[in-house]
This record gives C-alpha cells, structure tokens and sequence, in this order.
C-alpha cells in the first residue's frame, strides 16, 4: 500500500501533500521535513530506493522517489509494493500532469492544487493503484473538469489565470526560490532512470 | 484533517450542481486570492514575514468563512486558500468544520450520507464517480452500513470505471472493517471474473490482502490466477494496458505476489504454476524497467514457493542479471533478492562475491547497508571476523556508547583483556591528533556524566576504565573545574561496593590530577583522611600523594601529561642503589644473597626436597620490568623495599594494566582481527584448498571470473582476499575462495601495532617458500597468485599456532622459542648431540630402513607394494601400511617424519590389468588434524598393475595422544566404487626435538606458564637419570639440553612451533617431570606418552 505522496520542491518546499491514513498534522510536516532532508543528501546517481527506518513507524516503508527539474516526488510504501512499479508509476503520474498541464512546472502544482489532486485521485485511491494508463486518467479528469465548468463557467478558470498573470509579470522581479530558468519540468524518457 | 478538506473539495462540483446556480461572474476578482496569496508568499525573503503573513491571510479567512454572506463559490476558493496553508505546515483547523458544512450544504435538510447516496444514485456517471472516489478516501466506519449496499449495486453498474471504483470503495470497507463486508465475499469472486481487466485487477488488491492473512482459504482460486497470468503474459489483453509494450506489468507484479503468498510451503499448489512462472520469466525480454520489475516479482515468487530446481537456476541466472546490473537500482534489488535467497542457497552468493565485494564500498549508503544485510546472512565460525570489521565504529560517540554498555552489561565478568585493550586504544590513539583529543574528551565528559548519578553500581572494571580515563585525560575539558572530579573520585573512594582495587586506581588518579592543579582543597582532605586509614595500601598512597604535593616539581616530571604510551626505562640492575649497598658492606653487612639462593640453601640444609629449580626471583624481575610504571598504581609506590612486601607487590601487580603485551583488539575500524590466531588458523587449510576447488569448478562463474585474475590490479587483488575471507564456509563445498592466504587478506585491516612482534625475517621467508609449494596446484590455475605470494614479503606470514586461542601471555611465549631455533649448543652436549635424522635412526621404534634386499623381497611378493620416492627415503619414516584394498586397488600409507610437518605418502595400487580413472582420494574433516594442502587428491588415471602417490601434509590441530585421520578413495572400474579407511595418527608424530642452550631454556621456562607435576617410579634397568632421560630421548623425539647433577632439562615442539619444556629429577628411584608449556594440552599429553615409554622400557 502506498502510504504516502509527496512532492516538493528543491527547497524542501511542499507542494503537494498527500497521507493515506490519519497522521497528525504536526507529526505530517515533520514527516516531509526529514523525507526532503534524507533525499536531498543522495546524489543524483544513486539509487532511487530509501530505505526510511522507523521514520514512518516501521521498518517495512521505504521511500521511492525520483527528482524532476525543481521538483521530488516521493512515495512512502510499504513492503506490499514493487520498488521498480511505483518507480513507473510516479513516472506515469508525472507524465499525466505533463499531458494535463501541458509543460508543467512547479507553478502549475502550486496554482492548480485541487486538479493535482484530483489527478492524484485518479492514479492512486485511498493508498492503492488505481489506473496506470495515462490516457484513461486524463479522460476521467478531463470529464470530471468538464462537469465542474458546466456547472459554474469561469470559476475554476480564475486560477490559470492567476497563473497566466504570475507568468506574465515582469520575470526579473520573481523572487528568487523560484527558478525561472528551468521552471518547467522536462519528463525525460524513461531509460534515463535506470 | 487536510483529507476531509479535500474529500470536500472532490465533492463539491456535485454540490454545486444544478440546484446551486452559479454565482454571477461579478464575484471573480475574490477567486484570484490564491493567486495573490502565493505571490506575495515567494516575495518575502524570510520565514518570519511568511508567517506572519500566513497569520493574516488564515485571520481573513477565518473571518470569510464565518461570515453568512459567503457564498459557495468563494467557500471553495477560501477551502483552496486553506488546504494551501495547511500544506505549508500552519494551523488552519477552524477551517474543517466550515469544509464538513459545505460538505453537507448538498442539500442543507440531508445529512452528509444522504449527500453521497444522492450522488450514488445519481445518473450522471461523473458524478458516481466522484462520490465513490471520495467513499475510497478515508471513511468513517460506522457509515459502511448506510452506504455498501448502494455500493454493492454499483458492482453491476454498466460502466468499467464504477465497477472499478466500486470493488476499490468496497477493499476501503475491508481494510476498515473486515467483518462487515464478510458476507460479499462472493461478490470479491465475481469482481475477479469480470470482463473488464480494469475491475479485476481492482480485486486483486482485494485477494492480496485477504491471501496474505489466511492462504489456505483461497486455494481454490489458484488456477484463476494462474489463468489470468497467462492469458496477461500471453499479450491476450487490449493494447490499452500495454505500458512501454508490456502488458499490463502492475497486474502481473500483482499476480505474481498472489501467486508466491498462494505457493507458499506448499508443494501440490506450487505445481500448478510451475509453468507459467517460467513462460513470465521467458517472456520478459529485458527492455524496460517495468520488465525488471516483473522479474524481480517471479525470482522472489520462486524462491517463495515450493522450489523446483529448473526454476531455482533460471531464478538464480536472473539475480545475475540483477547484481551485474551498472543501473543502481537494478543493482539495489538484485542485493535484495541475495538477501532474501541466500540462506537457501548459500552458493549464489559465492558466485556474486565479487559484486558483493564492490558494494561494500558503493558511495551509496543504500547499497552499502543491504550489502551488509547480506554480510550478515552469511556470517559463520569462520569469517565472522572479517564481517564484523566491516561494520566500524561510525563516530567517537557511537563508540564510547557502546563501550559504556559493554561494560556495564558485561561487568566484571569481562575478559581482562577488553578493558586494557579500550584503555590501550584511548591512550595510543590514532594517527590524528585532533581527532584523538575529540574522542577523549568524550570519553571524559561521557564519565563524568555516569559518576555524576548517584546511587548507581557500576562494575569494577568500568569504574577503574572511567577512573584511569578521568585521572590520566580529565584536564582535557577544559570547562570542568578539576577540583569537581576530585570531589567525585573522592566519594567513589567512600563507597563500600568499591573494591580495594579500584581504590588503588583512585589514588592514582587523584595523584595524576594533582600533578596538574597547584591546590585543592579536596586533596588536602583525602591526604588527612587516609594518612591514617587502617588499610595500609591506602595509607601508603596518601603518604605518597602527600610528599608529592610538597614538591610539585617532582611531580610534574614524575606525571607527565598524555606519556602512558612512553616507555619508562626500568633500571633493572638498580644501579643507583650501589653507593647504598657498599655502604652497607663496608658497615659489615652480609651481601645480599638472591631469592632462589636463600631457599635453596636453606633446602640443602634441610635436605629436602627443592621442586622450586628456577627461583621465584627471575618471574618478579621480569613482570616488573613489565610493568610501565606510571599507568599502575603500582608504578607510584617509590618505596624500593619490595623484598619486604612482596605479598603487596603480587596483589598490586593484579591491578596493573599490563598494555605491553596486549594485542589491539578494537580500532577505528572496529574490530581487529587477530591475525595470527583464530582467523588465521581455520583458514588455512581452506585457503589452500582453493587451487583444487577452481580447478574442479570450471562451469562456475566464479571460476572463470578468477580465469581474468591475471589482468586485476592490486586493489582488485584485494578486493578478491577479502572475498576469499568472507566467503569462506559457505556454500557445499566449505572452502572456496578465490584467493589464497588469509593472512595477507587481514593484514589490510590490522591498524599498524606500536608492538612489534618478534618476527625472524628468516623464518618468515621460510614459511615463505613453503608457502609457494603448498599453493603449487593454485599457481597454476591462477598464475597472480605466484606474484601475490611473493610480492607480499612484507607481510607478516605466520605460521598458525596451535595454542593461538590461548591468551597474550602464551602467544608472546611461544614467539621467543622461534628465535632460540638457531644459536649453537651447548658444548658440554655436543657429543651427545644428534641430528634428527640420527635420532631416529637409533631408536627403536618402527622406523623403516629399507636395505636393498628388502625391497627386492617386498617386490616379490606383490608387484605393487610400493616404495617411498628416493628424496624422502631418507628421511625418518615409517614402515609401508596397507591402509584398505578391494579387488582392483589398494592403498598404503607411509608415515615421513620431516622437521616441519608430518607427511602422509600415500600409494595407490591398481591390482587389475586395466587402468582405473578418477581414482578420487578424500580425506575427511578430523577434529584433530589438519591437512596443509586441500584435503583431496584425484588421479586421474592409474594404469593397470602400477602405483600411484601423492603426499599430503599434516599438522596436528587440536592435542590428544591419538586420533584418526578418516578418508575415503573412490575409483571408476566397472562402476562406481568407493573404500574407506582412516590413518591413526599419535601425538608423538607431530613431537620434534627442539635444540635451545641451557640460558635460552631458562628464559623460555619462566616464561611459560601452564606445567604439570608428576612422579614416575622407574624402573630397575634404567635407574640412572641419563638412562631415563636417553629413553625419552629416543622414543619421545625430546631435545636433551644439559644434564646437571640428578637433574635434567629436555625441550622439544609440536608442530609448528609450539614448545614445551621438560625438567627431570631423580631421587630414590623416582623420576620426578616438570612440564610446561604454552599450550594448556600439551604437557598432559607428553607426560602420558612418557609414563607409557617409561613403563614400556
């Protein structure tokens, strides 16, 4: 079972947190504190699987987690799940957001939270895989954004354009734990991961 | 609490249906909040101005939320502004209650399952959707009744995607609360038979978990599994759930699990999916991580299930694959399934010994520990050590820590040696000074916290580490007031559990301290306190410390600072007593007459008895020139009366850390194998063995990995030693490894000792040479291993001792009698000296000289009783045994006493007119024994009517007077046949003279401390003692070193070089022996193998 997903960034700055069974919220930051300070001490070319100790109260968890542009997902799963399937599978999530957000970047996972998890929602439910095929999750999101903008026109768009105007403002002025330069995230062919 | 916001949120599009007109699209401008929020966030520089600003934002928010005017569109954006907080790490609970209520806002009369029933019953398939979503997220169990069965009935829904969800909704429920879903169990079987993979595979998250808790209630389900896998492996699904051409890898990872839990301990079920386990691996043609995944699921599969040899190599082959792997974490999983596998099949890890090697000094912790993970698997009698090292100390903290522990848990019962040897390491310290200095002061400030508790018992010998630390590296810290340890050591002084020992160490740390402070009160009250105590010892100390303090510069000089490690020079002779001793000759005293003197004296006066040859005296000189002085209370007593105080001395004498002898057992490395001894032994034969093993083992991969050998460099030379270490006593065949001596493998590790071993560099090229002849079958498989013997003269070659697990004192012992091998005898003996050889000759026992005409009438009688080959015909040996024979073979034994080992010859006769082949002589494992070289031998062909021979090697390993040496030897004629026999060895085969001078024994015997006493009666035709003593000479093999009187000295080794000394009286007919020995078991065997030639005789 996966027990937890976590992106942030390489800042140690969360940016989507997701926990499949109840964790107080103290003990949650906490988790993501020393989840970003174990991963951000591995080089880049060692291996993507972490063993995490009792930090998720057993020896069973480890962490999967791959490092994209500014951004690390990070799985928490327990023994039940293939190291190298949840490898795949952050790669198919991360390629779906691609394909959702068309170039995502940090931005987009910040400014469109709710469809990072509703995406989220459609990949993996309630700590289980639930579709791995990419074209199915972006219908079932796709529908399910249809729906909510026949139901109420522009408020979901007021968002993007939040992001529209972030993007558009003069870029120099963007505080710098944003990198402009490399802000969006490049899904690289699998292979690379090996 | 973040889920029930955002189980809100999921369902809110539902909420904001129809019967919830948008709000006009005036109200937009509010939705950007988040918008601004976010970019106000980055702008700030600290995370001070980031809470506060959060602070406000969650206040406009609470307020928002709160007021009735909000309407449902901002609601949402707020929710959003929220979670966002949430996630960032603030406190935003006020904002769960407004989520629940939006939640329930559906419609404001239903309660919140009525909203979710609404939505399941709705029509609208996104809808379902998302509300069966929102039912998978975290659910409040006492709900499940009020909502399965409208999940139930969503399992015959049309659509794929809700059945899917549904039986995902319905594995929640289970995992919630099992009982309550007990009764759709069936419903699970229907979704595993549904025609769309998609909700089947869904159940199988279902399975999984109820297989993993009961197996044997699914059984039956086996065969649909297998039937799933097969059609998935046979590409029988839609393209749809192909990822990267692969069809459907998560499902099978799924199945293959199910398959393992299923298979488990269970042969009749294991059978069934035999062949599909094989068509996945067959399938799996590695082009993609996702195919390694699958992979790894069936290797862990097969060795989870009821193991069928096919598979377990096919299996096998894939961990290869793994291993080999150059992608990190291919890498990391193939050491997994090591980890997991090599308890059943030790083997595979031989194979991988290399690999294994490298990771342990991967840059990737990951690897490192999992690689130590199988260390640990693999860990026996025989390469413990080696693992252990390679598990070091990771900090100065870690390891006082664990020290402390050791010592309190092990307390008293503590062998002696792991308190000096921590000391030893404290004091020595390491090549960096600064480093040292760190680990010391820890160590200080670590005691001072334990002395610190009051009431607590600590051993003693923890207490005297804690207390030498304190008193000799105390002023390291230099934030601690010297006077606060005095005050501590002080009341340790008062405590009844502490021994009169510690109290001595106590002293002497309270004098080292002094020796740094100008004054202190404490120390003027512990003068005044024990000046007048009634335990001398600290009454004598207190007078010590207090003439010392009343002239501090001697002190100082007498207590430098951070010197336990310099020698003091000991002025054995006491020179600078002289002007003392003329004086009082002048004034008419007696001259002083030695300890031994006096009592032999006073023994002929008494004409008794004197069992005392070598007097008491010689043992007090050496230990205190043994002693280092400043380290021991002892070294503080200046009073030069011993002689007056000698049962003080003695005690105090228990008291001392005695370093100079002591081997460095822990290091920074961890633990220092002890090279020579425990390591070293069990080894060597293995070590040597390892030529005949490659040769035999060419359809191994490890073999043809050392075929390359020739190209490695040093470091993979190495690498490949400490594989042949840690690999040792693995596997069937007990012995393999790639690389040959085991010394040279832990030489690496051994942190270079301030003590020099004694070491006689031509003994060592001796061991050196025999070395290279011992390897000859290695050398040549494995040409390197030549140069590696040799080109590591450096290293310390020793050869193993018998007594190695003996303690210091007997491993320093038995090193002396190697440098006494040489120096010329005694001339009063060289007439009744005799060369080896000569001393054979002339005895009486059964020793083999075979003359010309014998040979030709032992030829006549059989053809093939066969002759030792000319070069060893020489030497002392035995008669020609047959040890066994059949119709077509028959072996003989012939026992050669060589100077340096036993050899066996042994000949193999073939009786018949036609050739044998693979005639295969085995010795086996003796307890006693110990073949050099491996421990069989293979003919390949003996032809018809003629005589084979090979020669092994023996020492004895363990003492005992008589042991048996079993073997066996098979041959091929018509068919396999197979002989046994074993080869009775006595302790007396492995007993050589050992020449020495008379000084040289005299040193030697003080030096060894295990002896036997026995009288013998002799009998009537050898009364005299040089009678007696030529008896033994001749049929004991000992080394007569000088006669004096009725008394005699003899010497004599067991091989290798184990002495042991022998000291004969006689008196009225009795013959009264005195063995000593390093060796605990030695002198008992001598002394029985003596009564027995002297009753004999």
């Amino acid at each position: 079972m996966i027990n937890a997903v976590l992106v942030f960034n390489n800042h140690g700055k969360p940016r989507l947190v997701r926990f499949y069974q109840h964790l107080a919220e103290e003990v949650q930051q906490q988790l993501i504190r020393e989840t970003f300070h174990l991963v951000l001490k591995r080089d880049e070319h060692i291996c993507n699987f972490l063993e995490c100790g009792s930090l998720f109260g057993g020896a069973d968890y480890k962490l999967i987690y791959r490092h994209y542009a500014t951004l690390y997902f990070v799985f928490c799963v327990d023994s039940s799940e293939s190291e190298l399937g949840i490898l795949d599978l952050i790669q198919v999530f991360v390629e779906t957001l691609d394909k959702c957000f068309e170039n995502v970047c940090e931005l987009d996972l910040i400014f469109h939270m709710d469809k990072v998890h509703y995406i989220l929602q459609e990949v993996v439910i309630g700590g289980m895989v639930l579709e791995t095929n990419m074209n199915k999750i972006v219908a079932q999101v796709e529908a399910q954004s249809k729906l909510e903008k026949a139901e109420q026109g522009g408020l979901s768009a007021a968002p993007s354009r939040a992001v529209s105007a972030v993007k558009n403002i003069n870029l120099p002025e963007i505080p710098r734990n944003i990198n402009i330069g490399d802000i969006n995230i490049k899904v690289p062919s699998l292979s690379q991961f090996m | 609490m973040s889920d029930v916001v955002e189980r809100t949120l999921s369902a809110l599009p539902a909420l904001l249906g129809p019967q919830h007109p948008a709000a006009g699209p005036g109200r937009l401008p509010a939705t950007s909040r988040l918008g601004s929020l976010i970019r106000s966030i980055t702008a700030l520089t600290s995370k001070h101005e980031e809470e506060k600003l959060i602070q406000q934002e969650i206040a406009s928010l609470k307020a928002m939320v709160s007021a009735p005017t909000t309407t449902l569109r901002l609601m949402k954006e707020c929710m959003v502004r929220l979670i966002y907080c949430e996630m960032l790490g603030y406190e935003s609970s006020f904002g769960y209650i407004h989520a629940i209520k939006l939640a329930q806002q559906g419609n404001l009369l239903e309660k919140r399952v009525g909203t979710l029933g609404y939505d399941l019953q709705s029509t609208n398939l996104v809808e379902v959707c998302m509300a069966l979503t929102v039912v998978s997220q975290i659910f409040p169990r006492e709900m499940i009744p009020a909502v399965l069965p409208l999940i139930e009935d969503k399992l015959q829904h049309s659509k794929e995607i809700i059945r899917r969800k549904a039986v995902q909704a319905l594995y929640k429920f289970y995992l919630i609360a099992p009982n309550q879903v007990q009764h759709i169990h069936d419903k699970f079987r229907k979704a595993l038979c549904d025609r769309d993979v998609g909700v089947m595979a869904a159940s199988l998250h279902i399975y999984l978990e109820m297989i993993k808790e009961n197996s044997s209630g699914y059984k039956d389900l086996t065969e649909s599994f297998v039937m799933i896998l097969k059609q998935v492996v046979g590409g029988k699904l839609p393209i749809d759930f192909n990822y990267h051409s692969v069809p459907a890898p998560w499902l099978q990872i799924q199945l293959l699990r199910i398959l393992g839990l299923l298979g488990k301990d269970d042969p009749r079920t294991s059978e069934l999916m035999y062949d599909v386990l094989d068509e996945s691996l067959r399938r799996a043609e590695i082009n993609h991580n996702i195919t390694y995944a699958i992979l790894f699921e069936c290797v862990q599969t097969i060795y989870t299930i009821h193991p069928k040899s096919e598979l377990l190599e096919k299996a096998a082959k894939c961990i290869g694959k793994f291993v080999l792997s150059p992608k990190i974490n291919l890498k990391y999983l193939g050491l997994k399934a090591l980890t997991c596998v090599i308890q059943q099949d030790p083997n595979l890890a031989l194979q991988h010994q290399m690999t294994i090697i490298e990771c342990l000094d991967h840059p990737d912790p990951i690897i490192k520990k999992e690689t130590l993970e199988i260390l640990y698997r693999i860990t026996n009698g025989q390469n413990v050590t080696v693992i252990v090292q390679k598990m070091y100390a990771p900090d100065n903290g870690w390891f006082i820590q664990t020290m402390n522990a050791v010592f309190s848990v092990g307390g008293d019962a503590l062998h002696p040696d792991i308190p000096n040897n921590f000391l030893r390491l404290l004091a020595e310290g390491f090549d960096d000074r600064k480093e040292d200095e760190q680990l010391r002061t820890y160590a200080v400030r670590s005691y001072l916290t334990l002395l610190e508790e009051e009431n607590t018992f600590y051993p003693q010998k923890f207490l005297q580490v804690m207390i030498w630390v304190l008193g000799e590296y105390s002023s390291l810290a230099t934030d601690v007031d010297p006077e606060i340890i005095l005050t501590r050591l002080h009341s340790l002084l008062k405590k009844t559990f502490v021994t009169s020992d510690t109290k001595a160490w106590i002293m002497a740390a309270v004098t080292k301290i002094a020796s740094r402070t100008s004054c202190s009160k404490t120390i003027d009250k512990l003068i005044k306190e024990f000046s007048s105590s009634l335990d001398t010892c600290m009454r004598q100390h207190a007078f010590e410390l207090k003439h010392l303090c009343e002239d501090k510069v001697l002190m100082k000089n007498l207590l430098p600072f951070d010197a336990s490690c310099n020698d003091v020079v000991v002025d054995a002779s006491l020179s600078f007593l002289d002007g003392f001793v003329v004086e009082g000759l002048s004034h008419g005293a007696a001259p002083y007459k030695p300890h031994h003197q006096r009592q032999e004296e006073k023994l002929s006066q008494e004409k008794a008895l004197n069992f005392e040859p070598y007097g008491l005296s010689f043992a007090s000189s050496v230990s205190s020139s043994g002693i280092t002085g400043r380290q021991s209370p002892t070294g503080l007593s200046f009073g030069s009366d011993t002689s007056g105080n000698s049962a003080e001395t003695g005690h105090k004498e228990t008291n001392t850390l005695k370093l100079e002898g002591i081997r460095k057992l822990w290091g920074k490395e961890g633990y220092l194998p002890k090279k020579e001894s425990k390591a070293g032994k069990p080894d060597e034969p293995q070590a040597a063995s390892c030529g005949n093993l490659l040769a035999g083992r060419v359809t191994d991969p490890s073999a043809s990995q050392s075929d390359q050998v020739s190209s490695f460099s040093e470091e993979e030379k190495e690498k490949q030693q400490l594989a042949s270490t840690l690999f040792v006593g693995l596997g069937s065949n007990a012995g393999v490894s790639l690389m040959g001596k085991m010394d040279v493998a832990t030489q690496k590790f051994k942190r270079k000792s301030k003590i020099n071993e004694t070491q006689n560099s031509e003994e060592a090229s001796d061991i050196q040479n025999s070395d290279a002849s011992t390897f000859g079958p290695l050398l040549d498989t494995v040409p390197v291993n030549k140069e590696d013997c040799e080109g590591n003269k450096h290293t310390r070659l020793r050869k193993p001792s018998l007594c190695s697990s003996d303690t210091v004192e007997d491993n320093l012992a038995f090193e002396t009698p190697q440098s006494l091998k040489k120096p010329g005898l005694n001339d009063r003996l060289s007439d009744s000296r005799l060369s080896p050889l000569s001393l054979f000759a002339d005895s009486n026992i059964e020793i083999f000289q075979p003359s010309s005409s014998a040979l030709c009438e032992s030829a006549n009688k059989t053809s093939s009783v066969p002759s030792l080959p000319k070069e060893l015909e020489e030497l002392p040996h035995s008669e020609v045994v047959e040890l066994c024979q059949s119709d077509a073979l028959a072996l003989y034994l012939c026992k050669v006493w060589k100077d340096d080992s036993l050899l066996l010859a042994l000949f193999a006769s073939n009786k018949k007119g036609s050739a044998l082949n693979a005639v295969n002589l085995v010795f086996e494992k003796a307890e006693h024994f110990q073949i050099l070289e491996s421990p069989a031998h293979q003919f390949s062909v003996i032809e018809a009517q003629s005589v084979e021979h090979c020669q092994k090697y023996v020492w004895m390993d363990k003492i005992c007077t008589q042991g048996i040496l079993p073997g066996s030897i098979s041959y091929q004629s018509e068919m396999e046949s197979c002989l046994e026999f074993s080869v009775t060895l006595s302790l007396l085969d492995f007993i050589r003279p050992m020449e020495m001078t008379t000084e040289d024994f005299g040193k030697l015997w003080l030096s060894l401390s295990n002896d036997v006493k026995q009288n013998i009666k002799m009998l009537p035709s050898q009364d005299s003692l040089s009678a007696a003593l030529s008896t033994l000479q001749q049929k004991l093999k000992l080394h007569i070193v000088d006669i004096i009187g009725n008394e005699g000295i003899l010497a004599c080794q067991l091989l290798p070089s184990v002495p042991c000394l022998l000291h004969c009286r006689t008196y009225s007919g009795m013959l009264a022996l005195w063995f000593r020995s390093p060796c605990s078991a030695l002198p008992d065997g001598l002394l029985y193998q003596c009564q027995k030639v002297m009753e004999e005789s």
